[in-house]
């Protein structure tokens, strides 16, 4: 493997930066972040295409398209479904109908 | 070499193994794919800060939303139209998939929702991960997979393989496919064990011997085979803690993938979801008082020291709906204290509605929120936001419970463990010193319950029996619909 040490370093500190920035989060919104965290991590996808748009093999290409088809899954749906229920935490303003 | 250059050589020996027919509109070196990667890490970033407050939160969405259209259109770039074709049909069929299950989706059904997203994440790392593999061993010429590499790569097919199983476990029982509370088999914690060692052993085999790939094929079956016997036996209960667990692994997975393939986009994006996961896990694991080994490895035995009758007996008083709104029209501070029984009631909104009423009255009314209420973390916020109630109004436990005593009317609706008092009084309970809402602390409490049966520890509560608590036995809904049309009536 190339780059261990500074790939490792990345590593780290995303996971301290991620670990501090999570915190924050209020647990009223621990389900979006969840589903916003998944959906942000099917960035995978750009591995996916790399295989399947590489060509090496028809092994690469099948593996290949189920993985950009399950990635683009939970792109789609993640995000969808994180704004869906963000849309329903509101404020009480103007209530008492 | 840089890794940079190293992937570009490899796209290059493809370019000549194949003649040619693989042509670049950009190479990986391009300040298009490596700055859209650039600001898509970034972006990211600010979409999981932006998520910290409602009030924010949607631009949290829109940011992570823009980070990935950079990422994707940076990385097609890197290719020409003759080999799109697959990657096209992939992301037709994703979105074809995907839509649906988000748009229609009932919010009572997100936890089975996001089991399955956990599921298909993990697919793709295992899947990368195994193409990847067979590629190195396969290309001669190709310098072949060195120890390191190896082993990162034989962590994270084991990682999304397990992960891949496990989470569809996990769905299967949130949506009840299968049944909540499987035993395990007799000896599955030395079954466990024992299949984690053969996957390590079999790790230790590749990283020695790279181009042996049937072993490798037999790690991807034992990881597959540990992800299911992990998971079977953990009930109920446990499942928000499992579904936060399985989400790092899945983060994990993806972040080692970045490892191997020499994408830095990939590790940060990776890290930053195994973090949530593990941060959410820790929460929930505190929540109930208990360690990562033991919601994975011991299963809550109910020790039932005390039984039920010597706590029930000639105590229980039960009151009709009218009883209940009498008693609820002269309050001034309710507390509604909702459980996951709610939710499979489908009774948020008369709450709601119940609610509405009572502040019509000029009651102050909030939401005692447990931690582990519902099936995944924070599930409860979301279904009473969906009934419309101001998150304003949606307090976490260490916020309302001290204020307990100056309440007039606490509402239990299927809750039952997270307000059992014995976790606090007695020692040897097996939630004992698990962190309770505090509701037998109000001047009064109604708990809305079909029968007197235990929760998931399998103890009974003696909040039913105590001097300030009334009983209101029925169906969540039906019952509270019966209080509402009481107080509309007086």
């Amino acid at each position: 493997m190339h780059n261990l040490e500074p790939k490792l370093f990345v590593f780290l500190l995303a996971t301290f930066l991620g670990l501090e920035v999570i915190r924050r989060v209020s647990p009223l919104l621990h389900t979006p972040l969840m589903s916003l965290t998944n959906a942000i991590s099917a960035i995978a996808i750009v591995a996916a295409i790399q295989i399947t748009a590489g060509g090496h093999s028809t092994l690469s290409t099948v593996l290949g398209t189920i993985a950009v088809t399950a990635a683009t899954i939970n792109i789609v749906g993640g995000f969808l479904i994180t704004d869906r229920m963000l849309k329903m935490f509101r404020r009480e303003t103007r209530r008492r109908d | 070499m840089t890794n940079l250059h190293s992937l570009g050589s490899l796209f290059a020996a493809v370019d000549v193994a194949t003649n040619g027919a693989v042509r670049h509109l950009a190479d990986r070196d391009s300040i298009f794919v490596w700055g859209s990667y650039l600001i898509a890490a970034a972006l990211f970033i600010l979409s999981l800060k932006w998520l910290s407050h409602p009030k924010t939160a949607r631009r949290g969405v829109l940011a992570g939303e823009i980070g990935m259209a950079l990422a994707v259109i940076g990385t097609l770039l890197m290719y020409d139209v003759i080999t799109y074709k697959w990657v096209l049909v992939g992301i037709a069929l994703g979105s074809l998939i995907g839509t649906p299950m988000a748009v229609w989706m009932p919010m009572t059904a997100v936890p089975q929702r996001t089991a399955l997203s956990h599921a298909f994440g993990a697919l793709a790392a295992a899947l990368v991960g195994t193409a990847h593999y067979f590629e190195e061993v396969a290309v001669p010429g190709v310098p072949h997979l060195d120890k390191f590499t190896m082993a990162i790569l034989a962590i994270e097919v084991f990682l999304g393989a397990l992960t891949f199983t496990g989470s569809l476990v996990a769905f299967g029982k949130l949506q009840e496919l299968l049944p909540s509370s499987i035993k395990g088999l007799p000896n599955q914690n030395a079954i466990n064990f024992s299949l984690l060692g053969v996957a390590g052993l079999l790790s230790i085999w590749l990283i020695f011997s790279p181009t042996s790939w049937i072993v490798f094929l037999l790690l991807i079956v034992v990881s597959l085979v540990f992800g299911l016997c992990l998971v079977i036996p953990i009930g109920g209960a446990d499942m928000p803690t499992v579904i936060s667990l399985l989400n790092s692994y899945a983060g994990l997975s993806a972040s080692l993938m970045g490892f191997i393939l020499d994408n830095y986009l990939l590790i940060i994006a990776g890290a930053l979801d195994g973090s949530s996961g593990l941060i959410l896990s820790i929460v929930m694991c505190k929540a109930m008082n208990r360690s990562f080994t033991n919601v994975l490895f011991g299963r809550m035995e109910p020790t039932s020291a005390v039984a039920s009758d010597d706590v029930y007996a000639g105590k229980i008083k039960s009151a009709s709906p009218e009883d209940v709104a009498m008693l609820l029209e002269g309050a001034q501070r309710v507390i509604v204290v909702p459980g996951y029984g709610l939710a499979v009631a489908q009774a948020q909104h008369v709450v709601r509605e119940l609610a509405t009423l009572l502040e019509e009255h000029g009651c102050t009314v909030e939401y005692a929120i447990h931690p582990v209420a519902g099936r995944m973390p924070g599930h409860m916020n979301v279904l009473l936001a969906e009934a419309d109630v101001p998150y304003e109004q949606l307090k976490e436990m260490e916020e309302i419970n001290p204020t307990f005593p100056q309440c007039d009317v606490a509402i239990v609706i299927g809750a039952n463990d997270v307000v059992n008092p014995l976790a606090n009084t007695d020692p040897t309970s097996p939630i004992a010193g698990m962190p309770i809402l505090n509701v037998d602390k109000a001047r009064n409490v109604v708990v809305v319950k079909r029968s007197l049966s235990p929760g998931f520890a399998g103890i009974p509560n003696p909040l039913f029996a105590a001097d300030n608590c009334l009983m209101l036995f029925g169906d969540g809904k039906k019952a509270l619909m019966e209080v509402v049309a009481a107080l509309k009536e007086g």
